[in-house]
């Protein structure tokens, strides 16, 4: 069976639905140029403030872009901060909780001692702080996710693997003279991942509220390059009288959440190892 | 006069993912007052869910299609939730398999008794606490005083089904249905909660079902027995019709797979060159210390799971390792294998040189617990030859095919998952993964104990067949001596760590020189039916 008619028939409805979503916002982002009808940077100050409608479909922000154009440019660098900012954290944490839980002993205890002092400052404290010292930017972003959030990476995977590792077909795997990093890669890996499979899903999204975040204290994606949390904080002096402004990037955001979230659902269904 | 219980057409089916279930199929019979139900059956056969219908305990998604159950002329099944909660502890009372679950973990088992005496009786906190004693007394719970405060999990199994037994019969109830209620405990144990329970029947005047897979568990408590297959009643008789002249063919089969009726082993005595050298070897484990205790230099509490063992097995031989739980059988068979090192003493096994999972290996108790849930069945067994680069690659599927006809598994559950074979297939399986190290041998740790009789006869026969086909040297770990009996030359009876006994199967079985010994093989129920007993 191809994976296609697999999706059309058989895979739960979330997954369906979140995936649509999903999707279409990866391709209004790779085709963002062929779909914006707007150059989304040039200024075009005649035009400004004017509400959706009329040639401008979403209307205009305070300097005449067209929010269209900018939001398709936008969910460019959104959908890239979503995947950069959780891949890192993912890897790792994944790498460091499949480690300490299978190995026990001296190696668990150091790095749990690690993984309590990294929790043990304010989450958005760090990223403001390295991404500070690092200068704004795509590296300094990943790299700070990367160091703060692999923690709950490494916690999720590290509590299955503890269970994991007394199971029977652990110790068969051990007896078979199977060896260690095969176990661990193979036999617990594929079944430790479920419940960090799915919260990646939901940190994508956490991750782009974070980097929207960033961008509105000015730490994040500089100005003018279009992007939904900078275009969110740009709008809110106008929310009395041009609402759009803030509005459809927000709703934009929304809805990719939503996506992904179902995603996360449905990955959830699918890889239970049980089905 | 009246029966108690008149059960008619009931069937019950279940609504699942996977479509309708019917679990119960047009079952009707009665319970006179004063007698003593057995209900046996295979998993799947409807025997628990027709007992936990008696006390309108169903799962959500069952639904009773037809039929009603009458408790003295009242249908339980049509009662609001206000005469439920009369009916239940007070008119009928049930006991469960697990009595580790069924108790509560934060609750002292004193108090779980006396909850029932102050919702049915509207007795005072102590009154309730003092009859709860009481009724502990009278499980012959030793000390029941100072047993009644303390908590589930500092009791042993025993222990633990009797404080529910007590619970159960705290408001005496005519009623009491027991689902299981000695599957979880070693036989010594088992003997002591029947004995238990044909005591308070016959002081208590009480109508018992007693549901277990087990015959010969029935055979010693019950007047009357129904077998069930498939939500389907089969044949129904009194205790001594049904095990002395069954009218059905699976009943029969039933019967003939008890593991007591098993034969003796038949081959003759093996006479290899020494392989498994085993000496003095002790498996010490320290309990981990709080803080607390580190700090008051409190010494570590040590465990001795295995204490000065030494025995010594030939090539082509098999040794049965028999005990309780917590006679460290298991830590043995772990300790040959090599997943826990000796805290001192040897394992010497001949021709060994680096790698030990070459030369032996190990079938699991759990089926559902020892294949990688991941993994299909191919996955599985493809696992060993491509860790240890046993076969070039375009060999496998060739080699998957022998190793599935070895253990007798048709080629097309390759592609399964393991949550998709049933117990007996898994733990055939599991086997398979074993066999495909090609080892010398092979070490069973309970392997048929989660299986229905007629499933574990098939595998022991199957161990049989290897044994002899492969030149394996079989360790076969097992709480039934009838096993052992069936399969092994030498046995080991092992208790608190120690070996009690050792010898040549037969002549231990028909002449056991330790007291242990002795308390064990009298405790294994047989088929006797209770006029003979």
């Amino acid at each position: 069976m191809t994976a296609a008619s697999w999706l059309r028939h058989q895979a739960p409805a979330s997954l369906q639905i979140g995936l649509t979503v999903t999707l279409l916002w990866l391709l209004a982002a790779a085709f963002a140029p062929l779909l914006a009808p707007f150059d989304p940077i040039k200024t075009d100050a005649v035009n400004a403030l004017l509400p959706p409608g009329g040639g401008h479909l979403l209307g205009t922000d305070s300097v005449g872009r067209d929010v269209l154009s900018r939001i398709l440019f936008g969910a460019r660098m959104d959908l890239l901060m979503a995947v950069a900012g959780v891949l890192g954290p993912f890897v790792l944490g994944t790498a460091i909780g499949l480690l300490a839980g299978y190995s026990g002993g001296w190696l668990d205890a150091v790095l749990m001692r690690i993984l309590e002092v990294t929790i043990s400052f304010p989450y958005f404290v760090l990223v403001i702080a390295i991404v500070s010292i690092m200068g704004p930017g795509l590296t300094s972003y990943i790299v700070s996710l990367t160091i703060v959030n692999w923690v709950t990476y490494a916690r999720l995977v590290r509590a299955e693997t503890l269970v994991l590792t007394q199971a029977d077909f652990i110790l068969a795997a051990r007896v078979l003279g199977y060896g260690r990093g095969r176990i661990m890669a193979r036999h617990i890996f594929p079944n430790a991942i479920v419940p960090s499979a799915v919260f990646l899903m939901t940190d994508a999204v956490l991750t782009i509220v974070l980097g929207s975040s960033l961008g509105f204290l000015g730490l994040g994606v500089q100005p003018p390059t279009p992007e939904w949390g900078v275009m969110i904080a740009e709008g809110r002096t106008y929310l009395g009288s041009a609402w759009w402004i803030s509005l459809c990037p927000g709703v934009a955001l929304c809805s990719l959440a939503f996506g992904l979230s179902l995603v996360a659902d449905g990955v959830a269904q699918v890889l239970d190892p049980e089905s | 006069m009246d029966p108690l219980i008149q059960v008619q057409n009931l069937s019950i089916s279940f609504a699942t993912p996977q479509g309708r279930v019917d679990a119960v199929k047009d079952v009707s019979f009665t319970l006179q007052r004063g007698e003593a139900l057995g209900i046996v059956g295979e998993s799947g056969s409807g025997k628990s869910v027709v007992c936990r219908a008696l006390l309108q305990l169903l799962a959500p998604n069952a639904s009773v299609t037809s039929g009603q159950i009458l408790y003295d002329g009242k249908d339980v099944l049509r009662m609001s939730a206000a005469e439920l909660n009369a009916y239940r502890g007070e008119k009928a009372a049930m006991i469960f398999q697990n009595p580790s679950t069924h108790l509560d973990p934060i609750m002292r088992v004193g108090d779980q008794v006396a909850e029932g005496l102050m919702i049915h009786r509207h007795l005072s906190k102590t009154e309730a606490a003092d009859q709860a004693v009481a009724l502990l007394d009278d499980m012959m719970i030793v000390d029941a005083p100072r047993r009644a405060k303390a908590y589930a999990h500092e009791l042993s199994g025993g222990m633990r089904q009797r404080v529910m037994i007590a619970a159960a019969l705290a408001c005496a109830p005519g009623l009491l249905i027991a689902d299981e209620p000695t599957t979880a405990l070693d036989v010594t144990v088992q003997a002591q909660i029947l004995g238990l329970i044909r005591k308070i029947r016959s002081e208590r005047d009480l109508t018992v079902v007693l549901v277990s897979h087990d015959l010969g568990v029935i055979g010693q408590v019950c007047d009357r027995i129904i077998v069930m297959k498939d939500g389907q009643i089969v044949e129904t008789g009194t205790t001594a019709e049904i095990l002395s002249a069954p009218k059905d063919a699976y009943t029969r089969d039933l019967i003939r797979a008890q593991p007591s009726l098993l034969p003796d082993r038949s081959e003759p005595d093996c006479s290899g060159p020494t392989l498994i050298t085993i000496e003095n070897l002790s498996v010490h484990f320290t309990a981990p210390r709080s803080l607390s205790d580190i700090v008051r230099r409190k010494p570590a509490h040590l465990v001795r799971a295995v204490d000065d063992v030494s025995l010594s097995l030939k090539r082509g031989g098999s040794l049965g390792v028999v005990g309780e739980s917590g006679s460290g059988k298991s830590t043995l068979a772990r300790a040959v294998v090599g997943l826990l090192a000796p805290t001192s003493g040897t394992v010497e096994i001949v021709g060994q040189t680096r790698d030990r999972s070459r030369l032996v290996q190990m079938a699991f108790q759990d089926p559902y617990l020892s294949l990688n849930p991941a993994y299909t069945v191919a996955q599985t067994l493809s696992e060993p030859f491509k860790a240890h680069h046993l076969c070039a690659p375009s060999e496998l599927p060739a080699r998957l095919k022998a190793l599935m006809q070895q253990v007798e598994l048709p080629e097309d559950l390759l592609t399964r998952k393991s949550g998709q074979l049933s117990g007996g297939q898994r733990q055939r399986v599991g086997i398979a993964r074993a066999l495909a190290m090609r080892p010398e041998i092979l070490i069973a740790d309970e392997v048929t104990s989660a299986l229905d009789v007629s499933i574990q006869a098939q595998i022991l026969d199957l161990f049989r067949r290897l044994q002899r086909d492969l030149e394996l040297t079989l360790i076969l770990i097992s709480h039934d001596l009838a096993v052992v009996r069936y399969l092994c030359e030498d046995v080991a009876v092992m208790r608190h760590g120690r070996l009690v006994e050792y010898g040549k199967t037969a002549q231990v079985l028909r002449n056991p020189q330790a007291d242990y010994t002795r308390t064990l093989l009298q405790a294994v129920p047989k088929l006797t039916t209770i006029q003979d007993a």
